[in-house]
């Protein structure tokens, strides 16, 4: 029996239902009582913007034009963004769950079957039967007291974040390479270099701000080079586009430096000086010509050459990448070998000369750096190292033996809850119901828990799962920092308190840990207060943030880490003299081509990879309330090549059904010549049956665990309108058994 | 020289951010007057802002029979005057952009005015202030044109009709002007079946968004 109450009444109560006005309707002449400047709450540029507070309640935004990285501009989700915080369908009183259906409770009776559950769990399976999963949209200091919450409060050494979904891999190869995760430089060097490199980023719809700063290069005569599988507005407005096959990135790259190295357009004294390990790496490229990368690729031979000649003979470059080299079972790898790119050219370390993945989540960097990892502890620690924990015990002011040891990744976790090891979990932030791969299995693992907890403002997919819900808050209710993709740690200024019973997430967990009898370490009055001491716990860390104050932030706008001292303003660009590592170098690395993990055979003939667009933010929850970016694209849909269609018949419009080997789904086709003919793309921000992930592949990297959702193998097969699944009514539940097909009746 | 509007097609992602922050300013009430649109979805992912081009003989203006839209003396055209607005729609009709939307909810012609109760105070327009990219820019000829690599052009021939606009379309050809005639041939990549092909994404996007296109 599925844990989900019939998901009609659901969605009649919690939505998500289509909001489009202003607190109070659309009018002229409101009085605005007061302008608060802060930050979007989405993605990991972290624009500037105001928002317009007019009898308590936040009724619009104004462009904040002074703020350096957006100076005003702002995406379609950016300008909606405070629409949330009247949202009818906020979440403003605790829930429990009660034969199936979700009852209003107080605080006190939601709180007290929370620890009285998890006291029984830990008291008869051990501290580590309790899971907590959370995100990187919270702030940091939420971030740094879910870490702090899981191992302290808690006692588990389950913790995770949704963080591995994202650039976990960047994280990964950046502490291989560099000795350091983050950005190399801030994004004002972008306009500075002669050529950018952008591999698997769609910029133009998910990081739309960015685009001021590429076209500003292009202004300078700038040039683009694309890698992409799709040609995507980013790379149709790109220079030279490469439209490899999902996956192939390392050929593709070992290619692109086989051709440097032969053509001398490697620069030699950098790799002397400033690295290590060069001589494997170029055996190995030289293994893979431009024709042998062309082959695997399907990237033209003449591309390829193109491609390095204009990038090695460039005065200034940069590489930027994201998800779509990140996403693999292989993703390390992946970003590795455009680093070595970077290291072979020498281009790096001064301004337009660089490296950096473009981070996704609005706190992307700032929530994979303190903590909330399975392996970590604030400053970018490690929990292994015996030096580090015996740090960060000392300032949470504990033995540094009650500090549990490392945990296991979040897909992992989420297959502990499935067979059972784990009995509880409590998320935040999280809709795992869209953002894991293979939801067919992520419904088996919140069906198989036995207590389940979830903090959030919005009803969310998963949310549906819960026993209890918590009602937190969203970004314009609290304040606290964030920490950019350029490594720019900025603040977020509360604007209204939360409406009804809703509380500060902070402040929820903090109630958690005193009521589980660990209140001592969690006295916490405000965000500045875990501010100070999070300063403190990241001191000597890799990422450290001591020097940042809040005064320090609103004064430059924004201070980009490492800040060791309260002299220091902080260190936009990285790697001018030195890398990371103990002896100042950088280390290449020698990469074979292995490609996904699942490729495609005579069952599964085409390559399936997911993304984003740009009215959506990641699962959903948040924006897929709102009526305007619903409005302009209301459902996911699958992008075919016409040469594909044609060979299934299938028409521009068309429902069609997307099967892997882990489940399907009914896409209506869009058919586009803007895709290769062997790939097919559905955008992954909604769920039940609209999600792409069920179709995805949760094979992990070996380094980062991040999950392959950029490539699996799937097929495409016609449907009569007989077996088109019925949407809504008629369906209890979500698990799939549950679902009345039309061709059953 | 005065600040004026700037369109740069080949900049626009089609994220239409434009549109929704057109609804913000407060005489709009939620109204937006811009329209994205793709060009040909199957063929490319290129997509095209409009906004009113503020012609210097406004044929809205002209064929209107209530004298109901006014030029100001810095050359924005208004919306219609809401005591003076017939809702004849013949500025709907004889828009050669097709900017002008009838509402009929208010029973009043809408259509962009630059955002005059912004700019009038010295700040731009919202979709030019959010625009990501540059594809809707305002500010002086000075400071737009010479930082592009795109050509501004203000003349468009519709056939017979030749109008000069206070807004610049940037494009990256040598034209004076730019010319759309109905008989002849378009230069470019045109589909002879997009009228039947037209992709369904438009026809959804243009369904379901009955608010802000009214």
């Amino acid at each position: 029996m599925s844990k989900v109450e019939h998901l009609d009444n659901i969605i009649e109560r919690f939505g998500p239902h289509l909001h489009d006005a202003p607190w109070g309707g659309w009018q002229g002449d409101r009085k605005i009582d007061r302008v608060v400047n802060t930050h979007c709450p989405y993605c990991g540029m972290q624009c500037g913007m105001k928002l317009l507070v007019s009898e308590e309640h936040v009724v619009g935004l104004e462009p904040r034009y002074d703020f350096p990285v957006n100076e005003g501009r702002l995406c379609p989700k950016g300008v909606t963004a405070y629409l949330q915080t009247h949202h009818p369908d906020r979440l403003l009183h605790p829930l429990i769950k009660r034969n199936g259906t979700f009852e209003r409770a107080s605080w006190d009776e939601a709180m007290e079957l929370v620890v009285s559950k998890f006291k029984g769990f830990q008291e008869k399976h051990g501290k580590d039967s309790i899971c907590v999963y959370s995100g990187s949209s919270l702030t940091t200091e939420k971030t740094y007291l879910v870490g702090k919450f899981a191992r302290l409060g808690l006692g588990t050494r389950y913790v995770d974040y949704n963080g591995r979904l994202c650039m976990a891999s960047a994280g990964a190869a950046n502490k291989k390479a560099f000795g350091i995760d983050r950005v190399a430089n801030p994004w004002s060097d972008i306009p500075l270099a002669d050529v950018l490199i952008i591999a698997g980023a769609n910029c133009a719809e998910t990081f739309p701000i960015i685009n001021g700063f590429l076209w500003k290069q292009r202004d300078n005569g700038g040039v683009w080079i694309v890698i992409d599988p799709r040609e995507t507005p980013t790379a149709r407005q790109g220079d030279l586009h490469l439209q490899l096959k999902p996956g192939t990135d390392v050929a593709l790259t070992s290619g692109i430096l086989h051709v440097l190295i032969n053509e001398g357009l490697i620069d030699q004294g950098f790799i002397d000086s400033r690295t290590n390990d060069w001589e494997a790496t170029r055996e190995t490229a030289l293994k893979y010509s431009p024709a042998m990368a062309s082959e695997i690729s399907g990237v033209p031979t003449e591309k390829i050459v193109q491609a390095a000649q204009i990038y090695g003979r460039a005065k200034t470059s940069m590489v930027m990448h994201a998800r779509g080299i990140e996403h693999h079972s292989n993703g390390t790898e992946n970003v590795l070998s455009y680093i070595n790119l970077v290291l072979a050219t020498g281009s790096i370390g001064s301004p337009g000369r660089g490296y950096g993945t473009i981070t996704g989540q609005g706190n992307g960097q700032g929530g994979r750096e303190h903590g909330q990892k399975a392996d970590q502890l604030p400053g970018y620690r490690s929990i292994l190292d015996p030096e580090h924990r015996k740090y960060i015990a000392g300032v949470w002011g504990i033995d540094e033996s009650e500090l549990p040891g490392a945990g296991i990744s979040a897909v992992e976790a989420f297959e502990k809850m499935r067979v059972g090891e784990i009995k509880g979990l409590i998320s935040i932030c999280s809709n795992m119901m869209v953002s894991l791969p293979d939801t067919n299995r992520v419904r088996q693992s919140l069906e198989n828990l036995e207590f389940n907890v979830n903090i959030d403002f919005f009803m969310s997919e998963s949310s549906r799962y819960a026993d209890v819900i918590l009602p937190g808050t969203t970004w314009s209710e609290d304040e606290g920092t964030t920490t950019s993709g350029e490594g720019r740690v900025i603040k977020i200024n509360k604007a209204v308190d939360p409406p009804g019973e809703a509380r500060r997430d902070w402040e929820i967990l903090q109630e958690i840990a005193e009521r589980m009898g660990r209140g001592k370490y969690f006295g916490f009055k405000n965000p500045r207060e875990i501010w100070d001491e999070l300063r403190v716990a990241s001191k000597g860390g890799s990422a450290d943030y001591y020097g940042i104050t809040y005064e320090k932030i609103d004064a430059q706008d924004g201070v980009f880490w490492p800040c060791p001292t309260e002299e220091s303003t902080g260190t936009p660009r990285l790697f001018e003299e030195r890398f990371a590592h103990p002896d100042g170098r950088a280390k290449f690395h020698p990469i074979e081509y292995k490609g996904a993990e699942e490729k495609p055979d005579e069952e599964y003939p085409l390559i399936f990879t997911s993304g984003r667009i740009v009215h959506q933010y990641l699962s959903g929850n948040q924006t897929r309330r709102i009526k305007f970016l619903v409005d302009q694209c209301p459902e996911p849909y699958v992008e075919i090549h016409p040469e594909t269609a044609r060979k299934y018949k299938i028409n521009d419009g068309e429902r069609v059904k997307v099967v892997s080997r882990r489940g399907e789904g009914v896409f209506p086709a869009l058919v586009v010549k803007t895709i290769r003919p062997d790939t097919i793309f559905i955008p992954y921000h909604w769920g039940e049956q609209l999600a792409a992930n069920q179709l995805t592949n949760p094979a992990l990297d070996p380094t980062s665990r991040i999950p392959e959702f950029k490539a699996c193998a799937a097929r495409i097969e016609k449907i009569h309108s007989r077996e088109l699944p019925i949407l809504g009514k008629g369906r209890r539940g979500t698990s799939q058994s549950e679902v009345v097909r039309g061709y059953q009746l | 020289m005065k600040e004026t509007m700037f369109i740069d097609p080949q900049r626009c992602i089609g994220c239409r951010s434009c549109v929704a922050a057109c609804r913000e300013c407060s005489t709009h009430k939620g109204y937006s007057m811009i329209f994205v649109d793709y060009i040909d979805r199957t063929e490319t992912t290129a997509t095209m802002p409009t906004v009113c081009m503020h012609c210097n003989e406004p044929t809205c203006a002209q064929v209107c029979p209530a004298d109901a839209i006014k030029q100001t003396d810095d050359g924005i055209v208004l919306s219609a005057l809401k005591p003076r607005c017939l809702d004849c729609r013949n500025c709907v009709n004889a828009c050669p952009f097709g900017v002008p939307k009838y509402n009929s909810a208010m029973h009043l012609q809408m259509k962009c005015d630059m955002c005059y109760d912004r700019t009038s105070e010295g700040l731009k327009p919202m979709c030019a202030s959010v625009c990501p990219t540059g594809a809707l820019s305002f500010g002086t000829y000075e400071q737009i044109v010479p930082l592009r690599r795109t050509k501004p052009v203000n003349a468009h021939v519709f056939g017979n009709q030749r109008v000069e606009t206070r807004v610049y379309l940037m494009v990256p050809s040598e034209a004076d002007e730019i010319t759309v005639d109905g008989c002849g041939v378009f230069e470019g990549r045109v589909n002879p079946d997009a009228a039947e092909n037209e992709s369904w994404i438009d026809t959804q996007v243009e369904m379901s968004d009955k608010s802000n296109e009214f």
